[in-house]
């Protein structure tokens, strides 16, 4: 059986790895344009601040794909001819398969505004996108624009910042990344990111960018009912979507991404398409179709592969999690959490003087069980709390034992009782810390559930 | 061209050091100047008492590094300062990391095979030798005094960078503690009572002395006091009990991050090298046959020389003499001295740690055979960045681990947390748990598709 598999990225390759898992037979080949071995994406950040190579951001070293006999395939497909079931490169041989796996991500968002092709006027996703980021900004920048409160923005202006580039942060909200994380949560990283001495400009939109030059290059731009800004390079980061365009006039069914089932599989026969450029035609409740977003990605992996090799696996994520770090500040989710509370949801929400750390637990008001975990600069246990959710346990249950959750380093404070204090005062109740931090217990714990 | 650079006061690394960071310098300058004016020309260290001139020498590099450090951390947000790592030319074998590599090899066979070349040096130590020891200094002591002074200032300066970060704190304590008083103070204090130089801080496999019969012999005999066969049982206890105990409950970290002197040096003077050692498969298996080697080899060479004690000489001759002598020679000073430390920014900061010493290698396999330690990964929040990987000082593929969620044993882990620390998603945590002690290396976590119920787990 030949599999191809197009996108290196997160997606492709766990599908690649767990393909060769389960079947020894396969002919996997693998082909990306965007560079020749699987890195880590969410790492591109780190190369350009220093703190790790490209090298460094690989998981596998070279002879990890000859040995699990992983065809690399340096290319870009053109066209899929389905009936036929080849692809096509424009300077290379067809690629004939028996399965296809689409695996080829996302691509930043432009919203038509003037000027957003000009020179010096970026995303962040690619490699290449990257290197555009280095050969702009490496010398002769005095200033750099970042469009977009998200989590590719925060990343980029800590990029800038890392390298002494003066930073303008354009959000369009009130506040940072306030249609995800809860106010408190949200008012935190705001602090965060001038404390950092970004310029941090709330409730502000780009107008448009020019080149008064007129060299191609990008020298200011106009931010919306505001002033004109000088800057030699702007961040494009509002969002990103899937990276279909090539298929676009094929008769793969598609709508914002390409449409699969619980299986994975698109409209074509033995076609797959998985990762952010994947909508799910029936997603769980209270998941969205397409999930841009790491963890995702390799879960899908898994589960196509089980469906290549004939072994039929629905694509069930069950509880969503996710995590991000901005600045010095780690983000962890586990379970609901919404920015603005849904009525049948209480919140419990502790924060450290300092204001650079806290934790938000969520129940359901009428059965009291647990619901969702939110925590800035303090690492939570994701077993713990994906058990704890799932099997809904009571809110009081769940405090009392909440040591277990812990996972910051050995002498690091616990807060557990700080929570169980806030609670108290909240709810008027004299519930009492019972387990605190430590692997034994959480062994225990865990062991219930087998 | 006009380069306006950001006002912040939080960047990482300021580009224009301050005035105070200039100031700070300047006094360290002077004060390693002082120290090469009077190795090259004893008569001008003269113009000062000698007590006088030292204490100014060492007060000007101490201060003026505590300075530095303070100005260059404090006043920034507390976190993660690995910014613009990899464009330092000193940390990735670039022109000043090649340069540091052959000054400090070199001094490393000054020291050990041309002591006399460092004769000027030496006498510049002498008030100090003298009020701790009742003696003039010689090379091994001004060594001792350099190490231990270094591992005290880039211990401040490792705290000052970890600040955020209690683990490190207590654990550089720890070591800065145990290098000073057990590897510094209290054998200068014993030859100052006419003791032989003790350290309570090193056992066999890495201090021979203490189990080989010339050895015993001298510590017997040079103890003024009876102190000798206290100090002998000392030894021998914590080979054989106290090790494995306390390695059975805290892993191998307990010493080798925590109290040992070339641990201490390589956490301290060593942490900004840290990301030089090599992550390769291949270096893992040079590791795991070197490191075993070096230990069967202080064995074999221990009990050649209880036999020939044993017999005395007449089955062996010389022969265990000769094997003993190569083995001080090329794993001893070679390998321990010159490469572990020399060759800091070459190889990284614990080559020694993790290819020749025998200590860690029997650390190791208790920590890997019957230990409570292991670092635990974080369901699925791994994202493969590798920031663990290439912070791991001991060359370890932590992500290998932490992206299929499951647990870290490995012989070489010395336990630092740095992996921990650097992680940007919460994934790891370094653990003492005896519940599971023999499902520790199950990758079970890894098992991601429960077939039949068509359910996804999340790890």
């Amino acid at each position: 059986m030949r599999v191809a598999i197009i996108g290196n990225g997160i997606a492709g390759i766990t599908a690649a790895r767990w393909i060769r898992k389960l079947s020894d037979k396969a002919h996997i080949t693998v082909i990306s344009d965007e560079g020749d071995y699987f890195f880590s994406r969410t790492a591109l950040m780190y190369i350009y601040m220093g703190h790790m190579r490209l090298r460094d951001t690989q998981p596998y070293e070279p002879w990890f794909w000859e040995k699990n006999r992983i065809q690399l395939l340096r290319g870009r497909v053109e066209t899929i001819d389905f009936h036929a079931k080849s692809l096509k490169f424009k300077e290379k041989d067809d690629v004939h398969y028996d399965k296809l796996i689409i695996a080829t991500g996302s691509k930043s968002n432009k919203f038509g505004w003037r000027g957003q092709d000009l020179d010096g006027v970026h995303g962040l996703y690619h490699l290449q996108d990257l290197a555009a980021m280095e050969r702009h900004t490496a010398t002769g920048i005095q200033r750099a624009v970042v469009v977009g409160g998200g989590l590719i923005g925060i990343e980029m202006a800590e990029m800038f910042h890392s390298r002494h580039i003066p930073v303008t942060f354009l959000v369009r909200e009130s506040s940072f990344w306030n249609n995800i994380l809860p106010p408190e949560e949200s008012a935190m990283i705001n602090r965060h990111i001038l404390e950092h001495g970004i310029d941090l400009r709330l409730g502000r939109e780009l107008d448009y960018i020019s080149d008064k030059n007129n060299d191609g290059k990008v020298d200011t731009i106009q931010i919306k009912d505001c002033e004109e800004l000088s800057c030699q390079f702007v961040g494009l980061t509002v969002g990103v979507s899937p990276n279909i365009d090539f298929l676009r006039n094929s008769p793969l069914s598609i709508n914002r991404g390409i449409k699969v089932n619980n299986f994975l599989e698109t409209n074509q026969p033995d076609v797959y398409a998985i990762g952010d450029c994947a909508e799910l035609d029936t997603p769980e409740v209270g998941r969205r179709p397409i999930e841009a977003i790491w963890y995702t990605g390799k879960m899908m992996g898994e589960v196509v592969a089980y469906n290549v090799i004939g072994r039929k696996t629905a694509y069930k994520p069950r509880l969503w999690f996710n995590s991000a770090k901005f600045f010095d500040i780690e983000y962890q989710v586990y379970g609901d959490i919404r920015a603005a509370l849904p009525p049948e949801h209480e919140t419990i929400y502790w924060e450290h003087a300092d204001g650079k750390c806290s934790i938000r637990i969520n129940f359901d008001k009428n059965t009291e069980g647990v619901v969702g975990f939110n925590l800035m600069g303090i690492r939570y246990r994701h077993e713990v709390c994906e058990k704890w959710i799932l099997a809904k346990t009571p809110i009081e249950t769940v405090l009392k034992n909440l040591g277990l959750a812990n996972f910051d380093p050995e002498f690091y404070r616990e807060y557990e009782q700080e929570v169980v204090r806030t609670y108290n005062q909240k709810f008027n109740k004299s519930l009492q810390l019972k387990t605190k931090r430590g692997l034994n217990a959480v062994t225990r714990f865990l062991e219930t559930f087998k | 061209m006009q380069t306006e650079y950001s006002l912040s006061l939080a960047n990482p690394t300021p580009l224009h050091t301050s005035l105070r960071q200039k100031l700070a310098l300047a006094a360290v300058a002077i004060g390693v100047l002082m120290c090469l004016i009077a190795w090259a020309s004893p008569t001008a260290a003269q113009l000062l008492p000698p007590s006088v001139f030292l204490a100014m020498s060492i007060s000007l590099v101490s201060m003026g590094s505590i300075a530095f450090v303070h100005e260059e951390y404090d006043n920034k947000p507390e976190g993660i300062k690995n910014h613009g790592v990899f464009f330092k030319s000193l940390v990735t074998r670039g022109v000043w990391g090649w340069f540091l590599g052959v000054l400090l090899t070199g001094f490393y066979v000054c020291l050990y095979w041309f002591p006399e070349y460092l004769t000027g040096l030496v006498t510049v130590f002498d008030p100090l030798s003298k009020m701790m020891r009742g003696r003039p200094a010689d090379s091994w002591f001004v060594y001792g005094t350099i190490y231990t002074l270094s591992v005290l200032l880039m211990g401040y300066k490792f705290a000052m960078k970890y600040r955020h970060n209690r683990y490190q704190l207590v654990r550089t304590a720890s070591v800065t503690f145990f290098q000073l008083g057990f590897s510094f103070l209290i054998p200068s204090f014993l030859v100052l009572m006419n003791e032989p130089e003790y350290y309570f801080s090193y056992f066999w496999p890495l201090k021979t002395d203490s189990l080989k019969p010339d050895g015993i012999q001298w510590i017997v005999q040079s103890s003024s006091h009876g102190l000798g066969l206290f100090f002998i049982g000392f030894s021998i206890l914590m080979t054989f009990v106290g090790v494995p105990i306390l390695t059975y409950f805290f892993g191998k970290r307990w010493y080798c991050s925590w109290v040992c002197g070339c641990g201490g040096l390589a956490e301290t003077v060593g942490d900004p090298f840290r990301q030089l050692s090599d992550k390769s498969m291949t270096a893992w298996k040079i590791e795991r046959w070197m490191i075993h080697s070096v230990l069967i080899f202080v064995t074999v060479m221990t009990v050649l020389l209880w036999v020939n004690s044993a017999t005395k000489g007449q089955v062996l001759g010389s022969a265990s003499m000769a094997f003993s002598k190569t083995y001080g020679f090329l794993i001893g000073s070679i390998f321990s001295g010159v490469i572990g430390t020399g060759f800091y920014p070459i190889l990284g900061s614990r080559s020694w740690c993790r290819f020749g010493c025998p200590q860690a290698a029997i650390l190791g396999i208790f920590q890997k055979k019957k230990s409570k330690f292991r670092i635990t990964t974080n369901g699925g929040q791994c994202i493969s960045c590798g920031n663990c990987s290439t912070y791991c000082e001991m060359g370890i593929d932590v992500r290998h681990y932490a992206q299929r969620g499951q647990d870290v044993v490995r012989a070489s882990c010395v336990g630092c947390g740095i992996c921990a620390a650097v992680c940007p998603r919460g994934v790891l945590r370094l653990e003492n748990g005896g519940l599971d002690i023999n499902e520790r290396t199950e990758d079970v976590r890894a098992i991601h598709v429960k077939e039949g119920t068509l359910i996804l787990d999340n790890f």
